[in-house]
């Protein structure tokens, strides 16, 4: 009688581990691929039943709406495709103003979690766990409706010494645009930063053959202050100010900030730097205290302690989250189609949808954007990662 | 023979122990502190004593109408007049304890969960799981054994938010956990099909989700067949916070040493045990504070379905404010609605907290 355990017979296909795992792995992609059968089959169907034309073709097709913030010009014959890039642009422009703002605020934010001083390490804390824990939306919506709203009209602006106007308009600020000596003066610019490099090599080179300082920070602030206040003085101001003017209904010139821009930007800028502010504070506690000691007993001063030892490893903790909350605040910035800011979403995925019925080109263009964007940046995390990941036994 | 007698102790200065000393140590120590401490005062006196004064002193509680805040402060009536709706949406009046009744089920319910003491959570909790959904279902909803139907579209206010948030959260955990565990799979297909997904769902914002499960949805489906709206956004909710959990998890299992692993093949252990029983455990543990963050963003999350147009808490404020009877109410409205956000959000993060510190069992990997 034959053995059951017999190495030529193995009880059936699914006791074996490899054969299992196949089947299992086509299991699971020919399920994947039917289901991706059926929604291409039903939308062939239903856009066949609707009438609607798949492709790219409308976006040559003129848009014929106005659009109240462009970057680039823009007026209502303009195509589809140049809304697309009005709107890219007014989401970059609000991710960019946020970041930067979220930025500061989030690292003094961090900085002031970490305090001796009882107060400020009390409020730091406040804010961070009041504003993390409110729907950005929400705060999006406090700004623009609770804020803004009741603000004045423009003949009764609440100004900052004539200058910055705030009224239920935006805000109006003085616009600079560049003047004759603007050439010059970036040319002076230019050669003070080149010369800041040269010296800073040379000083690098002497400290390394001589062992001899050489004041490299105060001698360069000097050259960048020198050089093109000098040009500013010959030359006269590089650039020339547009400032806002009350006029009998309206303010007229400058700048004007919608305030849907304005609500955005505040929300988001204060909802971030709270993350910011907690991922600054616990990269810094990650650095060891023994660090600094080590450190100090090296005969560093503090600000050499600071700047060579505990930032560099800090930094290695705070980069890959702070990047995350950038993807975070450009997602978010998204929210603006809520109040009717016309970004990506707002014009794309909603005025053009639509207009023209491309439900799906328009969502698969707006996805395709922020995918982009997410996938480019966490590329260059990983790359930034491998590069200075602590190379471990 | 003479014996030294020692002085009494000097007492310490008077300015380096007690209040004082305290002060000194913490607020004054050098000028920039005392700078900075100043700075603080000031802005504590810049933003709290005007906040009471219109919160509390200065606001009018009482009333009907617009008319009877008379006062400077917040006009709490507002809030007060329009509770039911902020809570309930348009759930009808005499339904409403159908509501509540499903909430003290789910307090009630869940109670034993959180008592140390209690011996069989594993098993009371997956039970729960299954049968709640159905009560919950039956007494919201209805139609069925004596309830009358309250379609979905009727539902809303605080009360949509947290069946939004519920769902989200049951939904979104197992499948997240999958999710990781296809991502660390040995099976090149499996983990490719779970990389792209997480890596999409991550990648676009939850707006887009949320139009596009409003636009291209009826268009993905047969013909004639059509999703509740309330059952698309909260199936969207699922799928795209389940990528987020499966990063958080992903973090986990990676920190789980290699001999763990091992250790529970060399016992014959299956992959299904060996997770189960050996890693996932582990993992999970490791990984309370980001999960817990992640419901966190969820619940915060639901706010934006005001987007395909349910109303949800957030929404039903804003319509609120917008009503001409009620008109300049924004703030005292949106005040609200921060506060109701705000202890749910730092409720869970504080909970989470505790349960870390319980389940810490001294060792770190």
């Amino acid at each position: 009688m034959p053995v059951a355990t017999s190495p030529g017979r193995r009880g059936s296909l699914l006791s074996d581990p490899q054969a299992r795992a196949w089947i299992f792995q086509v299991v699971a992609v020919a399920a994947v691929v039917a289901f991706g059968w059926f929604l291409f089959h039903n939308t062939q169907a239903n856009l066949q039943h609707r009438g609607i034309t798949s492709g790219f073709g409308f976006l040559d097709n003129a848009a014929g709406f106005g659009i109240t913030q462009h970057l680039i010009d823009y007026s209502e014959s303009d195509s589809y495709g140049r809304v697309f890039w009005v709107g890219l642009l007014n989401t970059l422009l609000v991710s960019v103003i946020g970041i930067i703002l979220a930025t500061v605020l989030g690292f003094v934010l961090g900085i002031a979690r970490l305090s001796s001083n009882w107060l400020i390490r009390q409020l730091a804390t406040a804010y961070i766990e009041v504003f993390r824990n409110i729907p950005p939306l929400l705060q999006i919506f406090f700004w623009y409706f609770a804020v803004i709203g009741p603000l004045p009209g423009p003949r009764d602006s609440l100004s900052l010494g004539n200058l910055i106007f705030l009224n239920n308009r935006g805000v109006q600020m003085p616009a600079p645009s560049a003047s004759e000596a603007y050439g010059p003066f970036m040319l002076a610019l230019l050669a003070a930063l080149v010369l800041v490099v040269l010296l800073s090599r040379w000083a690098r080179a002497r400290r390394l053959a001589t062992g001899e300082r050489f004041p490299v920070f105060w001698s360069s602030l000097a050259l960048v202050v020198a050089i093109p206040g000098a040009c500013v003085l010959l030359f006269g101001s590089p650039v020339n100010w547009s400032v806002p003017e009350l006029q009998r209904f309206n303010i007229r010139g400058g700048w004007v900030v919608i305030p849907e821009l304005v609500s955005i930007v505040m929300a988001l800028a204060i909802y971030t730097a709270a993350f910011i502010g907690e991922t600054v504070r616990s990269g810094i506690q990650a650095v060891s205290g023994g660090q600094t000691e080590a450190a100090a007993s090296l005969g560093l001063r503090h600000g050499q302690v600071l700047r060579l030892v505990v930032i560099p490893q800090a930094l290695r903790v705070i980069v890959p989250p702070l990047t995350s909350q950038y993807l975070n605040l450009t997602k978010n910035s998204s929210l603006a189609a809520a109040i009717g800011y016309p970004d990506m979403v707002s014009l794309f995925a909603g005025t053009v949808l639509n207009q023209t019925g491309q439900a799906i080109e328009t969502m698969a263009i707006t996805m395709s954007v922020y995918l982009a964007i997410s996938l480019s940046i966490s590329l260059l995390m990983n790359a930034y990662n491998a590069r200075i990941a602590l190379v471990e036994r | 023979m003479d014996t030294h007698v020692f002085k009494p102790d000097q007492p310490a200065p008077a300015l380096s122990v007690g209040p004082l000393g305290w002060l000194r140590a913490n607020l004054f120590s050098g000028w920039f502190n005392t700078l900075l401490t100043l700075l603080g005062l000031y802005l504590v006196w810049q933003i709290v004593p005007p906040l009471i004064d219109w919160a509390f002193i200065e606001a009018d509680w009482r009333g009907e109408t617009r008319a009877d805040c008379s006062r400077e402060g917040a006009c709490w009536v507002f809030v007060g007049e329009r509770f039911g709706q902020f809570m309930y949406g348009f759930y009808p009046q005499d339904q409403r304890w159908r509501v509540d009744l499903a909430v003290l089920l789910a307090v009630v319910g869940a109670a034993p969960l959180f008592v140390a003491a209690f011996r069989h959570k594993l098993r009371y909790g997956l039970a729960f799981l299954l049968v709640y959904p159905l009560l919950a279902w039956w007494l919201l909803h209805g139609g069925f054994l004596g309830l009358i139907a309250v379609p979905t579209s009727q539902w809303g206010g605080l009360m949509l938010t947290l069946v939004i948030a519920a769902v989200g959260i049951a939904g979104a955990l197992p499948l997240g956990i999958l999710l990781a565990l296809g991502r660390r799979s040995d099976l090149p297909a499996i983990k490719v099909l779970c990389v792209t997904f997480i890596e999409f769902w991550r990648g676009v914002p939850l707006i887009t989700v949320l139009f596009m499960s409003s636009v291209m949805l009826p268009l993905f489906l047969p013909e004639g067949m059509n999703l509740d709206k309330l059952l698309r956004a909260m199936l969207m909710v699922i799928l795209f916070e389940a990528a987020y959990i499966a990063e958080v998890v992903r973090g986990g299992l990676q920190a789980i040493p290699k001999g763990q692993y091992e250790a529970a093949q060399a016992m014959g252990l299956g992959y299904w045990r060996m997770m189960g029983l050996v890693v996932l455990p582990q993992a999970l543990k490791l990984v309370i504070p980001g999960i817990v963050n992640t419901f966190i963003a969820l619940f915060k999350d639901t706010s934006l379905v005001i987007i395909i147009g349910l109303f949800d808490f957030l929404n039903s404020i804003k319509r609120a404010t917008a009503d001409p009877a009620w008109l300049g109410m924004s703030t005292e409205g949106y005040v609200f609605a921060a506060v109701v956000y705000w202890i749910f959000c730092f409720g869970i993060s504080r909970y989470s907290q505790r349960l870390e510190r319980r389940l810490e069992t001294g060792h770190r990997h």
